[in-house]
């Protein structure tokens, strides 16, 4: 382990902003996307579900 | 096909010829566009004649993209296109013809008016030259290039904008190669490497442009 | 062999194919992406020279190669798609490109966050970064393509030549962005920090590489599913998976 303890590891040596955001982001943007697919995915079969019914 | 290449040729040039004001557009654009940047750049020469290489090329690329959705936005509404498509000769061959008619009508006044605009941005007689020539081999690239935008586009809601999406990545090539070529001479140097980067760069365009072309006109008429 | 593959580009087989393998992808991102994390923050050592804001090489290696991966892959499709006419393929090229286009503009802030604590500057015009940048002018071009064209058959072929045409292109705009700017550091991998780079390190980047390559399988099978369903709403294999109320 690299890390004497938590603090030492969310400090990031002073980095702790320019690292955490990168991460963060990233987290962010997949997590979105990922959810914008299933809402989209949904959207699609309820519209699709509709027009059969007519 | 060589009869019917030049026929091409011959009636989008009266075309180009009966709509005069067209080019005359394209040209006050490349003037206004290159007027504007000593205005919000101020006067001083050194500064003016830095940048010029970059400031005349990309005035170049814009005046060469903004006529690019009329190379066949009218033979597209009058059907003519459609008759091309059908003709016994190769798309990829007579497709040629309207990008050399487009180049002659929008590329090469440019680059006649060039230098004249290169003088305003005190660029030395060395370096005046070297901007002809590297417009010369530059910009038939643009037009080849982008006939292949404009074919994709065509009939396309919000052409003319998509156009320069789809086009402008695909210039940067020839802009590094011919802006370099005028900033290495500028400096003294040879700007040889750069004119043969800029040559092979539209040889290749000469051979895929076309083709290209071809396949997306019949993409996007039938 | 024949057989199977015409049966499987088909959507009517494909779309429940891909609901299958979906979740497996998406478990398989999951499970990579938390030993990577771990491999990358808990047992990479220290970097000598940028200390732990480097680090961010973990996201911004893997975002930078699959930024350009997707989009060779996406021509490939589209190529596929145009040769052999085939629908699914077209609509593989267009899944992706979201993908790669969040890819592309994921290493450029990350890449810009890197640079700010190493070279004082959140942006330098270097080639790596002019390059994504390009890169991700490519994307959006295919996408503002796509999504400008009504007809769905006229915009995949459309796409695809595009998709073709810039695949042709970037070697060239490489080449030339290098050149235009010799003061280029190279790839990450071999950036003289290579005989430095520690085992752990290198290890870290391509398991988060293998992870975001599974994520991205994982999400365009799921935008390919949604394009599907978007497409051929009145045909009749949708109108059986509706009536059967399954998924």
């Amino acid at each position: 382990m690299q890390w004497a303890s938590w603090s030492f590891f969310f400090n990031m040596g002073g980095y702790a902003f320019y690292v955490w955001f990168s991460f963060g982001l990233t987290a962010l943007c997949v997590l979105w996307e990922v959810y914008a697919l299933r809402k989209r995915s949904r959207d699609a079969l309820h519209l699709a579900t509709l027009l059969a019914q007519d | 096909m060589k009869q019917a290449w030049l026929t091409v040729l011959k009636r989008d040039l009266l075309q180009a010829y009966r709509r005069r004001s067209d080019i005359a557009t394209t040209l006050f654009f490349f003037v206004i566009v290159s007027s504007l940047f000593p205005l919000g750049i101020g006067p001083e020469p050194a500064v003016l004649s830095s940048i010029a290489p970059g400031v005349l090329w990309v005035a170049a690329l814009l005046a060469g993209m903004i006529s690019l959705s009329r190379m066949f936005a009218a033979d597209f509404s009058d059907g003519s296109l459609e008759q091309l498509l059908l003709a016994p000769q190769p798309l990829a061959v007579l497709v040629t013809a309207k990008i050399l008619a487009h180049w002659l009508v929008c590329g090469l006044p440019v680059v006649l008016l060039a230098p004249l605009i290169g003088l305003q941005y005190a660029l030395p007689n060395e370096a005046l030259w070297v901007l002809v020539y590297s417009l010369l081999l530059g910009t038939p690239t643009l037009s080849l290039i982008g006939a292949i935008g404009a074919a994709l586009t065509l009939g396309v809601r919000g052409s003319g904008l998509l156009v320069a999406l789809l086009v402008l990545p695909l210039y940067i090539p020839t802009l590094i190669f011919g802006a370099g070529a005028v900033a290495t001479s500028q400096h003294g140097m040879s700007a040889e490497a750069h004119l043969s980067l800029l040559a092979a760069v539209s040889l290749l365009s000469l051979v895929l442009a076309p083709v290209a072309t071809a396949a997306a006109l019949r993409i996007s008429v039938e | 062999m024949h057989m199977n593959w015409f049966k499987f580009s088909s959507p009517a087989t494909f779309y429940p194919l891909a609901g299958k393998l979906v979740p497996w992808f998406f478990w398989l991102a999951t499970l990579l992406a938390l030993v990577g994390l771990y491999v990358s923050f808990a047992l990479a050592p220290t970097d000598f020279q940028q200390g732990e804001a480097y680090r961010i090489i973990f996201v911004h290696v893997p975002a930078a190669w699959m930024s350009m991966f997707i989009y060779v892959v996406m021509a490939g499709w589209a190529a596929m798609g145009l040769a052999l006419n085939a629908r699914l393929s077209a609509m593989m090229a267009q899944a992706l490109a979201p993908t790669g286009a969040m890819f592309t503009l994921l290493a450029l802030v990350t890449g810009s966050l890197w640079g700010k604590p190493m070279w004082g500057t959140w942006w330098v015009w270097d080639a790596r970064l002019t390059s994504e940048l390009i890169l991700l002018f490519l994307y959006l071009g295919f996408m503002a393509l796509q999504s400008s064209i009504d007809d769905p058959r006229r915009a995949d072929r459309a796409g695809a030549l595009l998709a073709l045409v810039g695949v042709v292109n970037v070697p060239i705009i490489y080449f030339s962005v290098k050149w235009w700017n010799t003061l280029h550091q190279g790839s990450t991998i071999n950036m003289g920090v290579a005989p430095k780079m520690a085992a752990t390190m290198l290890l870290g980047m391509l398991l988060m590489a293998l992870a975001f390559w599974m994520y991205s399988i994982a999400v365009s099978l799921l935008r390919v599913r949604c394009i599907m369903l978007e497409r051929e709403r009145s045909s009749d294999w949708v109108k059986a998976l509706t009536a059967k109320g399954a998924k």
